[in-house]
């Protein structure tokens, strides 16, 4: 039988741990994937005892006092802080997610990694090349050469039929859900990639429904979906990719 | 260190919505262009952008761009150059129909045209009714946009620096040329060595403690502008927006009250029509805004504390909920856990645009005085640039309209510029380099006895107490005092983190110099405006003083923290004959 080994340098250590001076009431504990590609040593988690009194209800609250007040060399992604520009995405508590809409007021103890199986540059900030790569494969513009005087007429049905895909906000949680993707991010394009591909297939503007679809007829590209459904489950925007690829197949069947 | 070295012919900083436009257009053209950004283009603030684009284009009503026109300057009070608002609101109707073209997925009318809704200060007829002109994509049309535009951009090849952060202009023999930034991924040092540097890098609502902006809205190209010994223009004028959710400060568009949404105060009174008498809950946002704070200086506001007050929808139909405003529904869920089809939503006026920014004419070229002379090299558009279209308040949905027109404007003019430029690049000194590196490293290298998130909130929370909704000179002579202490303080700030990939510690702590530079500017215009217009209202001068201050702020800022102020007149002039000047009168809604 075949034995698998961690390379040594990826087994993650236990960090440094920051405790309090003070014994607060409300205590939040939380567990943080430390990894600084500067130093040569091995990724490990550092531990945050905090009084949860000191900051906001969402995880990227807690995650900015950490920044502002105890560790300022946490690096992660945020901007918007309001679930709009997807920049914050990581694994919380075993999930993935947006740090800046998910409430953690109920919680007491925080285990925060970067989005699972996505190369880490530094501490929560994963490389996104490959996922970013692959929505443009996909061609995610409007195909049409027609180009009328105004603007092309689209029916309040037929623009109905884009919503729930054109909120995607690029954040990733979805892709790195999923197991197909874990094993095959080579080929396999992902829900978010797949999602997109069926928002433009079924837009009523665009005219290259028949190449979108033959480009999709792979069994890597598309065909390794197999249902999981991790990536609806996981949606910090609660939309479906999982019934935009059912869509897509479906679609490729019929043909 | 070693420096990698680019050569294009234009680069654009900044990918938002008026930078990948311009990249955009760039790319279609034979000259060669590169955008650097330091976040991934759709994760730049247009994202968030809810309302509309705004637009004459008539689809719910008849419209006239003259009719847009006329509002905007009366939005700003008679501070915006009426060359530049008439090239923005004639091209407003070509530059949405390209969008569309694009792909961008608008909510449609029943004839299955882009849908339009009211909005603030839009009116027909110059003033008579209430104009239907705010194209939207529900209620994420800045998301729609943007990443149409990041498509669009990949369509076209863009060559893309993500994720890169530019650290200074480089100047030789004061024409711009190029940029020296750093890449965060592998901590390298880039020289972009370009004929024509193309500034959107955005406003620079984070020198507030409470604003709608994104956390990277840090006003990076302004700071450049002020170190490089340029001026900005106009920086007194800061938009409160009347509807940020109370305590989180996320924006709640002002779509809401196009749709029918009005606010109440404590009395449950819906106070707006004592202020507006026609344009009521739809006046500009200066004046809700300043309504809201009246209401609660006056004893009325809401919530515990009494200093807020109430947005309603909840008589709307839940259809119109459901299809026109889904997000900020979902946002007021979240962020304040009310159930907006059933409880009003709790809002005060929140800190939300910079009508301010890096002057430029209205071929959006970087000028350096009151004159008008022209920064070679160099231009710049977006919130972060001051056309000035906006003056002293921009009405809602022309901002994403001001990065559209002047996005594809400001590629045409670089082209042309281009085509008459020999295609070799200057040599640059060494010592030139060595200055901005050696600037760099002492930061990079900082150890003093303040944290950079220290010295931020010590500035974020002077600029909210001190430059208010309501101003005078005291609050502003203290805020000047207590602020160039901290900008000088900037000289002991420490950062911890020493490497060099993804050290978001110096990040922040470049980004803090940015904001220094530009909250002092701020201070310093609000306190040497002495009249009040648009969003600048000064309590002792509460009228607006056109003898004196119809002419737009110019100001620099030196390495102490010290300003040195210029003017520049207001264009009346329109910039063809095509509509008359909109003469100057007293502003009610």
């Amino acid at each position: 039988m075949a034995k698998f080994t961690l390379p040594i340098n990826s087994i993650v250590k236990k960090g440094k741990t920051y405790k309090l001076d003070s014994d607060p009431k409300n205590i939040l504990t939380v567990d943080i994937y430390r990894y600084n590609p500067d130093d040569g040593s091995n990724p490990c988690i550092d531990t945050y005892i905090l009084d949860k009194d000191n900051f906001g209800p969402m995880a990227l609250d807690v995650l900015l006092y950490i920044k502002n007040k105890v560790d300022s060399t946490l690096s992660f992604r945020r901007s918007c802080r309001e679930g709009i520009c997807g920049s914050c995405s990581m694994n919380i508590n075993g999930t993935n997610t947006l740090a800046c809409i998910l409430n953690i007021a109920e919680e007491s103890h925080l285990k925060i990694y970067p989005l699972p199986h996505m190369p880490v540059v530094k501490d929560l900030v994963p490389d996104m090349k490959n996922f970013y790569k692959q929505y443009e494969s996909i061609k995610p513009w409007l195909i049409n050469d027609n180009k009328p005087k105004r603007e092309h007429l689209q029916s309040q049905a037929d623009r109905e039929k884009l919503d729930g895909l054109i909120e995607c906000v690029l954040c990733a949680c979805c892709s790195t859900s999923c197991p197909s993707y874990w094993w095959n991010s080579d080929k396999y394009l992902g829900p978010a990639s797949l999602l997109h591909a069926y928002r433009w297939i079924i837009d009523s503007r665009d005219t290259a429904k028949k190449e979108r679809l033959s480009n999709l007829a792979d069994k890597f590209k598309l065909f390794r979906c197999h249902t999981i459904m991790n990536c609806t489950k996981t949606c910090p925007k609660n939309l479906n990719p999982a019934k935009a690829i059912s869509h897509i197949k479906t679609m490729l069947a019929s043909e | 260190m070693d420096i990698i070295k680019h050569k294009h012919d234009a680069i654009v900083i900044g990918a938002g919505g008026s930078g990948l436009r311009a990249t955009m257009g760039i790319s279609q053209s034979d000259h060669s262009v590169a955008c650097i950004s330091k976040v991934f283009p759709t994760r730049s603030h247009t994202v968030a952008a809810q309302g509309g684009i705004s637009g004459a284009l008539g689809n719910m009503g008849e419209d006239d761009w003259r009719w847009h026109m006329y509002d905007t300057v009366k939005g700003s009070d008679w501070l915006g150059d009426q060359d530049s608002i008439e090239y923005m609101c004639k091209n407003a109707v070509e530059s949405i129909i390209e969008l569309e073209h694009f792909g961008v997925p608008f909510s449609r009318t029943e004839e299955g045209k882009i849908y339009q809704r009211p909005f603030g200060g839009m009116t027909t007829e110059y003033g008579k009714g209430i104009a239907q002109r705010t194209c939207a994509a529900a209620d994420r049309t800045g998301h729609a946009i943007l990443h149409t535009l990041y498509t669009q951009s990949l369509k076209n090849n863009v060559d893309f620096y993500i994720e890169y952060f530019v650290i200074d202009l480089v100047f030789e023999d004061g024409k711009c040329v190029g940029v020296l930034a750093w890449c965060l991924d592998d901590g390298s040092i880039h020289l972009f060595q370009a004929h024509m540097v193309i500034l959107a890098t955005g406003g620079h609502g984070r020198t507030y403690q409470s604003s709608t902006s994104a956390h990277t809205c840090t006003g990076d190209g302004n700071g450049m502008v002020l170190r490089a010994g340029l001026p900005l223009m106009d920086m007194e004028f800061i938009q409160f927006h009347p509807t940020g959710i109370y305590g989180a400060g996320c924006l709640i568009t002002e779509g809401a009250r196009g749709e029918g949404g009005y606010l109440t105060n404590s009395d449950g009174e819906r106070f707006m029509p004592k202020y507006a008498p026609n344009a009521k809950d739809l006046a500009s946002r200066d004046v809700v805004s300043r309504a809201i704070q009246m209401e609660v200086n006056a004893g009325r506001g809401v919530g515990k504390e009494k200093d807020h007050a109430l947005l309603h929808l909840e008589h709307l139909d839940a259809s119109v909920i459901h299809e026109k405003l889904p997000g900020i529904t979902e946002t007021a869920k979240i962020f304040s856990g009310v159930d907006a089809t059933k409880e009003p939503i709790p809002v005060i006026p929140t800190v939300h645009y910079n009508m301010g920014g890096t002057p430029t004419n209205h071929f959006t070229e970087v000028i350096s005085d009151g004159t008008g002379t022209t920064v070679e090299g160099l231009m710049a558009l977006g919130e972060g640039a001051c056309v000035s279209v906006h003056g002293a308040n921009r009405l809602g949905s022309n901002s994403l309209l001001d990065l559209i027109v002047f996005g594809k404007s400001a590629a045409e003019r670089a082209c042309e510029i281009l085509d008459n430029k020999s295609k070799n690049h200057p040599d640059i000194k060494k010592s030139t380099i060595d200055n901005i590196i050696s600037d760099f490293d002492g930061i990079k290298n900082s150890s003093g006895d303040i944290s950079t998130a220290e010295l931020r909130e010590k500035m974020q929370k002077t600029m909210q107490r001190y430059a208010p909704v309501y101003r005078d000179e005291e609050t502003l002579k203290k805020g000047i005092e207590i602020m160039k202490g901290l900008f000088n303080d900037f000289k002991n700030v420490s950062v911890s983190d020493k490497s060099l990939i993804w050290n978001t510690d110096l990040v922040e702590t470049l980004e803090l110099n940015n904001l220094l530079y530009q909250a002092v500017a701020t201070l310093y215009s609000a306190y040497n405006r002495k009249e009040s217009r648009g969003s600048h209202a000064r309590d002792d001068f509460p009228d607006r003083d056109d003898k004196e201050w119809l002419k737009h702020t110019m100001v620099k800022i030196d390495k102490d923290g010290n300003s040195i102020f210029d003017y520049k007149p207001v264009k009346l002039e329109t910039l063809t004959d095509e509509v008359e000047t909109v003469k100057l009168k007293a502003r009610t809604y």
